[in-house]
């Protein structure tokens, strides 16, 4: 069974989205998916100061036997990507409501809100129905 | 549901990740697919490959029939117990499936073909053999293990009795014998030493418990395939199939053109090709730039033309990307590949990539 933190919000598409003290949000891939995609040997991170939409592909992350696209779950602005991925990529399987997080990004006024964003509840519920 | 070996419900309960593999429920993973392939490369490891079909052959004729069927020459296995590995050749030329012979007797020759190719191979061995009365018989009562890495002879031999594990231990490498009611060879696709075990299908389960209390480790499908691809070992449908021949497929090495009276299905048309020589040829490429190489990206030859890679992976050995790529034939040592959209460089080397735990790219 994945564990889905109770605090954070979730995509369908299987990010995670974290409210930093600033107003910046964090973003990963959660625990389902890092188990779903195997050993990650290869993450790319998007470079701070990007303008990304809500369903714009922005990292990669890549397992021994797939890659897979992130994408960023609401518009804003990259204000970093997380530097320790390009040597460590398996901090995403370790710790992926943590160390393993992929970027970060300020939001635009009012994206967070328009953003179609789902409670730990309703992850939790999108997992079962996926079977997990 | 797809078709499952015995061990099935053993991989079940060590809470394997099952994939389907051509048709086959398969173990993929255990726990970490690079734990399983450092496992393999630093002690040893075994796999459930009971779904690749084991055939014998028997008939007076045996010998005959093979030196027609297959591109390698049977000629060349004169001690009882040696193995030979070949392509079996349509009469274009194509590659219908790699495997791996072993001669027993002078009437009894086994086969182990691949999986996905099993209803095809056996169809045209049974239509080439009936003119040599030779007969073809799948053994769908054994199941096959590999036990492979630098320390799975001496734990493999641990499930033998004393005579059989010292005859075991005392095989040649490329070898097999048939150990009471156990066919033992020392073959593998991995790169490492170790062995393949054919074996009464009731005593696999058991075998395999016991190989895991003695330290060796349950291995799935992914971590074979980056074995095989860092020891440069081609796979059937993804690094060669019936519309492409050995030579342009690095399998020339294993086509015996002599002596030249053998007249093995496909040779005419290789012949023929050979006068022009092949216009393409299958490449090891390590990725010299961050990322990871998969099969179907675009290679760049440049001012040769292009080509497709044919496997690819991340390889744990190494640390860095590999990958077989088919290429025009004047390809030189650098190419590029077309990654997600961006041109990553490569270096062209010839595999294997490595070979009993050591990397061999430089």
């Amino acid at each position: 069974m994945s564990n889905v933190p109770a605090d954070l919000k979730y995509t369908k598409s299987h990010e995670w989205v974290r409210t930093l003290a600033n107003g910046t949000l964090e973003i990963g891939i959660t625990d389902h998916a890092q188990h779903a995609l195997g050993d990650l040997v290869f993450v790319e991170v998007p470079e701070a100061g990007r303008a990304v939409k809500a369903g714009e592909q922005c990292a990669v992350v890549e397992s021994v036997k797939a890659a897979s696209d992130v994408y960023a779950p609401l518009d804003g602005e990259i204000t970093a990507g997380n530097p320790r991925l390009a040597d460590a990529p398996e901090t995403v399987n370790a710790e992926p409501y943590a160390a393993g997080w992929l970027m970060r990004l300020k939001p635009n006024p009012g994206a967070l809100a328009a953003a179609d964003l789902m409670s730990a509840a309703d992850y939790h519920q999108l997992l079962d129905a996926e079977g997990d | 549901m797809g078709k499952r070996t015995v061990l099935f419900p053993l991989h079940q309960e060590l809470g394997a990740r099952i994939v389907d593999f051509g048709g086959w429920d398969m173990p993929v993973q255990y726990s970490s697919q690079i734990g399983e392939h450092h496992a393999v490369r630093r002690a040893a490891g075994v796999f459930d490959v009971s779904h690749m079909c084991v055939v014998d052959l028997r008939g007076a004729r045996v010998r005959t029939f093979l030196g027609q069927l297959l591109a390698n020459d049977v000629g060349k296995l004169t001690t009882p117990g040696k193995a030979l590995y070949s392509c079996m050749l349509n009469e274009q030329g194509g590659v219908l499936d790699d495997l791996i012979v072993y001669y027993l007797t002078d009437s009894w020759f086994r086969a182990v073909v691949n999986a996905g190719t099993r209803d095809k191979d056996l169809a045209w061995m049974r239509r080439h053999a009936a003119a040599s009365g030779v007969e073809v018989s799948e053994r769908t009562d054994l199941a096959m293990l590999a036990v492979q890495g630098p320390e799975a002879r001496a734990k493999a031999a641990q499930l033998l009795a004393p005579g059989d594990a010292a005859a075991a231990l005392a095989l040649g490498s490329f070898f097999g014998r048939e150990l009471s009611g156990w066919f033992v060879a020392r073959t593998g696709y991995t790169g490492e030493d170790g062995f393949e075990i054919m074996l009464p299908a009731a005593a696999a389960i058991p075998a395999w418990r016991q190989l895991n209390s003695l330290g060796v480790a349950s291995c799935g499908l992914g971590a074979r395939d980056t074995l095989r691809l860092e020891a440069g070992m081609n796979l059937y449908g993804n690094d060669m199939d019936e519309s492409k021949q050995p030579f342009e497929s690095n399998l020339g090495w294993s086509v015996a053109l002599e002596p030249p009276g053998r007249a093995f299905i496909g040779r005419a048309a290789l012949e023929a090709l050979g006068a022009r020589g092949s216009r393409a040829k299958l490449v090891g490429l390590v990725l010299e730039d961050r990322g990871v190489l998969r099969s179907h990206q675009k290679v760049i030859a440049p001012a040769v033309g292009e080509g497709e890679i044919t496997s690819g992976t991340f390889a744990p050995t190494l640390e860095r990307s590999i990958a077989l790529a088919r290429v025009p034939a004047a390809t030189g040592a650098a190419v590029q590949v077309e990654v997600r959209g961006k041109l990553l460089n490569a270096r062209v080397v010839r595999p294997p990539f490595v070979r009993l735990g050591k990397s061999l790219i430089g």
